[in-house]
């Protein structure tokens, strides 16, 4: 079953307060969509429009073949009737129902019993014999957990979660991200993910779109808009980052060596979580780049790559130079050491980072 | 003692309680769901018992029961009987002086319920209805059962508006209080004292049970 969700709206708060959404979700290999931006940026509002928990003034949302809300038409399908899995935040569940009770809370009425369901639905997401628990007895990740199954038995069109690790603590966070993104995948639907960490967004996401300034600024693959924002708003938002994939090819002495496009990096060792996984996000600020012009050469924990200035912005006291070096590369120079350098598009260049300033994230 | 004053009274508070269920449970949810404007009115409408003394109260609504009002007019025509000075006359003026007692908690106990909660069964495709009665009402249930309980005691404790509505007929509208009362007056204080020791004791058992239950249901349900 091919899922689509089209949406095109604007939500008024206020005369002087609006947020837009113009985008689409599709299910297959983009499935994820993370939905970024600092707390205050109109993130849930979107997610409230897209459940019908809130109404749009303008546009239209539609869900494969039916419309969900449009304007024009004055319609406005109710939540009842849009097959959601919702999650919001705190995962809202009952607390006078059992484990079992919420799940079959919003199951679908269909043949079979209701309690082989349950139990299956239980298996799945690894709450066995956890039927007859209330939530208030369960831990943060087992309460993640019954709040995914109730997605599941939804059997819904569309997934949509509003901060769903917030509420968990931190050493829990990266196991239930690792689960999150898994279950997400095997539901061959389109989901949408709330959140302001970059983490999230990088860990779970295939796609994000970044919310800045009451509108989505940029939509596409995760890695795709950390190393490529595409404006100051969209840069600044998502943290001024070089994020680029990459494979670890060697680990020893405590420093990963990654292989990105047709350069080597050296990364402080930890950062892989004990080396498990070999596919990873390289992640280098872009103040924690140096700008050098002549060429050295030298082993030491530093990396240094040759490359090409392939653009420069002026952003107020700072300039942001784009440096091609087998992969794209941003860095950061103050206005006086931009001068003295007089760099220009074109100009050949060595970037130097500190092996413990390159962090790795694994994918 | 006199029996058939206190099964008067546990006969009137009963059935007052139930009608308070019955149009107060739907009354509070609209006071606090609703985003209409004129909900201040109500609010001021539904507190107004609890100002005004009960005599006004009984005197209102003896005036507009009485034979001559279109209301009683009306009743007599119908049933051949009159509203005011029975049962079912009592029965409307305790409602009526009864209905902050039952309201009040009820909407307080909705308005407290997690919003994302009702939001949430919503998104799992209940009705407004359905995620009333299985998400809304069990999370105030303390808030109901707290109103079922004040309009209860407060039904078998009134004396103002029961002596203006219903009069003072034995085995028809003299409730427990308007009993004692006429004990007092006739200065029989060991039957009027026996009385009222019973009503004493029914009351502190019934208010006890209920926040001892409260207390378990607190620990059953820990909202987090």
């Amino acid at each position: 079953m091919a899922g689509r969700l089209t949406a095109s709206f604007r939500k008024r708060h206020s005369p002087a307060i609006s947020i837009s959404a113009d985008f689409t979700l599709e299910s297959g290999d983009g499935r994820i969509t993370v939905l970024f931006g600092p707390s205050g940026s109109g993130k849930t509002t979107i997610l409230r429009c897209l459940a019908g928990l809130d109404r749009p003034q303008d546009g239209f949302i539609r869900c494969d073949d039916a419309t969900w809300f449009d304007a024009v038409a004055g319609v406005h399908v109710p939540p009842q009737r849009r097959h959601l899995g919702y999650v919001s935040q705190e995962y809202g569940l009952f607390p006078h129902l059992t484990v079992a009770q919420n799940i079959s809370f919003g199951m679908p009425a269909r043949a079979g019993s209701v309690a082989d369901r349950i139990d299956r639905i239980l298996q799945r997401v690894h709450l066995d014999g956890m039927a007859d628990r209330v939530p208030g007895r369960l831990s943060g990740g087992e309460r993640q957990r019954v709040a995914l199954a109730r997605v599941l038995a939804r059997e819904p069109k569309v997934i949509l979660l509003d901060e769903p690790l917030a509420a968990l603590d931190l050493p829990l966070r990266d196991p239930m991200r690792r689960e999150l993104r898994e279950f997400l995948r095997s539901i061959d639907v389109p989901s949408v993910l709330v959140t302001h960490d970059r983490v999230d967004a990088l860990t779970i996401g295939d796609r994000m779109a970044v919310l800045s300034g009451g509108g989505i600024r940029q939509i596409g693959p995760v890695d795709e808009v950390f190393s490529r924002p595409i404006d100051v708003a969209v840069a600044a938002s998502v943290g001024v980052e070089t994020v680029v994939p990459g494979e670890v090819v060697e680990h020893a002495d405590g420093l990963a060596t990654v292989r990105v496009g047709s350069a080597s990096v050296r990364a402080a060792g930890d950062a892989v979580g004990g080396g498990a996984s070999r596919a990873v996000f390289v992640c280098i600020r872009a103040e924690d780049v140096v700008v050098e012009t002549a060429a050295h050469d030298g082993l030491s924990a530093r990396n240094r790559w040759s490359g090409r200035v392939v653009g420069v912005q002026h952003e107020g006291a700072v300039v942001r130079v784009a440096i091609e070096c087998g992969f794209a590369l941003s860095a950061l120079l103050t206005r006086p050491a931009y001068d003295e350098l007089r760099l220009a598009s074109g100009s050949p260049v060595t970037a130097v980072v500190k092996a413990t300033a390159v962090h790795l994230i694994p994918r | 003692m006199d029996w058939s004053a206190i099964a008067l009274s546990l006969r009137l508070a009963a059935a007052t309680t139930l009608v308070l269920l019955a149009i107060g449970l739907p009354l509070a949810a609209w006071l606090a769901f609703s985003k209409r404007r004129g909900r201040w009115l109500v609010d001021a409408v539904v507190a107004l018992p609890l100002v005004l003394p009960p005599t006004v109260l009984g005197f209102y609504v003896l005036v507009a029961l009485g034979p001559r009002s279109p209301i009683g007019y009306a009743y007599e025509a119908l049933t051949g009987s009159r509203i005011v000075f029975s049962f079912q006359g009592l029965l409307i003026a305790s409602v009526l002086y009864s209905l902050p007692f039952a309201v009040q908690p009820f909407a307080a106990a909705f308005a407290a319920v997690d919003r994302s909660l009702i939001e949430t069964a919503w998104c799992l495709g209940a009705s407004k209805l359905r995620t009333f009665t299985r998400v809304v009402m069990p999370l105030a249930r303390p808030g109901i059962v707290a109103g079922v309980v004040l309009s209860f005691a407060h039904t078998i404790g009134e004396f103002g508006v029961v002596l203006m509505v219903g009069g003072n007929l034995p085995g028809r509208t003299r409730t427990i209080s308007v009993s004692i009362y006429d004990d007092v007056q006739a200065f029989d204080y060991a039957r009027a004292g026996r009385t009222a020791a019973v009503l004493l004791v029914f009351s502190f058992i019934v208010l006890a049970t209920t926040y001892r239950q409260q207390r378990r249901a607190g620990r059953a349900w820990p909202v987090a």
